[in-house]
């Protein structure tokens, strides 16, 4: 961990804190009305406002997700150097492509 | 080691613990999320499939367990925050205890909404 | 209050063995003042550390029932638990012998954290004036006390599983510099403390706030450090 990896990691956290938020009142609601797929890509689909909400969602969580990993492995596991980076962007970028191929499976 | 694993963990090393878990639980969590999600892409059908099947009780469970740990990653999250850029307050402990609970209440809250 | 207390000492370097005593229990008794009695009476090849006896120099910390602690500074009552006391070196630094370890990689942490005076005047310039009340010398005054005890060193995790993080007292030593306006390496203690193993590698665990026998608060240290860092990086001072 260093400076520009801890700005990355608190700022895409306090991006992603409202985003949690309403994520969670999105899945409360979603949840007690029992939507249906229909119900649910009816609201999402062409929506520049879902499209950009949860692109953001998706990159934040990516970034912040990957740097959270590589300090856990580098503590937790003998991975050091290079190959911690590897494994921080694997994962940065395994979250990145399929969430952004989950938003626009739901948007487009 | 000498045998020693160290001293009586407080509760702030275990909030620490229960924040670095949970992290971990849901960057294992997601990219299944994700997939399930792009089902989508293949038309309503698949995905109504999937609402279908996690409408199970067992699943509405493990939903429960998925909301506590986002919520307990994010009340866990703020408190490091606070403590990391607001000015030095004492109650460290409550603070922490705080999150745990609110974490509690949110995941007791879904099991209510799922379960009506 | 029994008559005798079962003491288990660490006997040997990393890999050897705890070993038992019966010691004498009296009014008032120290941790040290136990070792101390093992060490004379019972068996004079054990190795410990002491100077002061009265909680100034920071000598005699060891791990005791598995928290560090000064050993001249905590009676044996509060901690003996079952008639039984459990005493090690202090976690996180190589064995030398039994209950002396070697704090080299402590100190040398503290030197690569820059938390060392860097004078930016002679002794030919009048001296600097500081007020006592000014923020910059009541955020170090907080935090200066230290004596080096390496207690908050054995009690932290971070230090623990990453091998490359500074400690929380070379941190919050380099907090107090930091703060001193006299200073003149404040560029390189900050990138110091800004790469792997500095201080954003401080989880909050806070091991070090409720251990430190001296009652500083190397976790506020740290957070400072943390947000000035930031700053410096934003800015492009770093």
């Amino acid at each position: 961990m260093n400076v520009r990896l801890y700005l990355l990691q608190r700022a895409t956290a306090a991006i992603m804190a409202p985003l949690v938020l309403a994520h969670l009142v999105l899945i409360y609601y979603a949840t007690s009305r029992g939507l249906s797929a229909a119900d649910i890509l009816g609201r999402t689909r062409g929506s520049l406002v879902w499209g950009a909400f949860y692109a953001l969602f998706v990159l934040c969580a990516a970034v912040h997700g990957a740097i959270g990993v590589r300090a856990v492995v580098g503590e937790w596991t003998p991975l050091r150097g290079r190959a911690l980076d590897v494994a921080m962007w694997a994962v940065g970028l395994l979250l990145a492509v399929l969430g952004l191929r989950a938003v626009a499976a739901v948007v487009l | 080691m000498r045998g020693e694993a160290g001293h009586r963990r407080s509760a702030l090393w275990l909030a620490a613990l229960v924040h670095r878990l949970s992290g971990l639980a849901l960057a294992c969590f997601l990219p299944v999320h994700f997939l399930a999600l792009g089902l989508a892409i293949d038309g309503d059908a698949h995905l109504d499939a999937f609402l279908r099947w996690s409408a199970r009780p067992l699943v509405k469970v493990a939903e429960t367990l998925l909301v506590f740990l986002l919520a307990v990653h994010l009340l866990g999250g703020l408190r490091v925050l606070a403590v990391e850029n607001l000015a030095w307050r004492e109650g460290q402990r409550r603070l922490a205890l705080m999150a745990g609970g609110g974490a509690v209440l949110a995941a007791a809250l879904f099991l209510l909404v799922a379960f009506r | 209050m029994a008559d005798t207390i079962e003491v288990s000492l660490w006997r040997g370097r990393g890999d050897g063995r705890y070993q038992t005593f019966t010691v004498p229990r009296r009014e008032s008794q120290t941790v040290l003042d136990v070792v101390t009695w093992v060490q004379r009476n019972a068996d004079p090849t054990l190795a410990y550390r002491f100077a002061c006896r009265v909680g100034m120099c920071g000598s005699c910390a060891m791990t005791v029932n598995g928290r560090p602690r000064w050993t001249c500074r905590t009676h044996v009552a509060r901690v003996v638990e079952d008639g039984r006391l459990r005493i090690g070196p202090l976690a996180n630094l190589p064995v030398i012998k039994d209950l002396a370890c070697d704090m080299t990689a402590f100190f040398e942490k503290w030197q690569a954290a820059r938390g060392v005076f860097a004078p930016s005047a002679t002794r030919a310039e009048p001296m600097a004036r500081i007020s006592p009340a000014s923020p910059e010398r009541r955020a170090a005054d907080a935090a200066i006390e230290c004596i080096n005890c390496a207690v908050c060193y054995a009690a932290c995790d971070s230090v623990r599983w990453n091998e490359a993080y500074l400690g929380p007292a070379a941190l919050n030593r380099a907090w107090t510099l930091v703060n001193d306006v006299r200073d003149a390496a404040n560029r390189e203690r900050l990138a110091a403390v800004a790469g792997d193993g500095g201080c954003h590698a401080c989880h909050t665990h806070q091991s070090c706030r409720e251990l430190c026998p001296a009652a500083l608060n190397p976790t506020a240290s740290i957070a400072a450090l943390k947000r000035r860092t930031v700053r410096a990086y934003i800015w492009g001072e770093l």
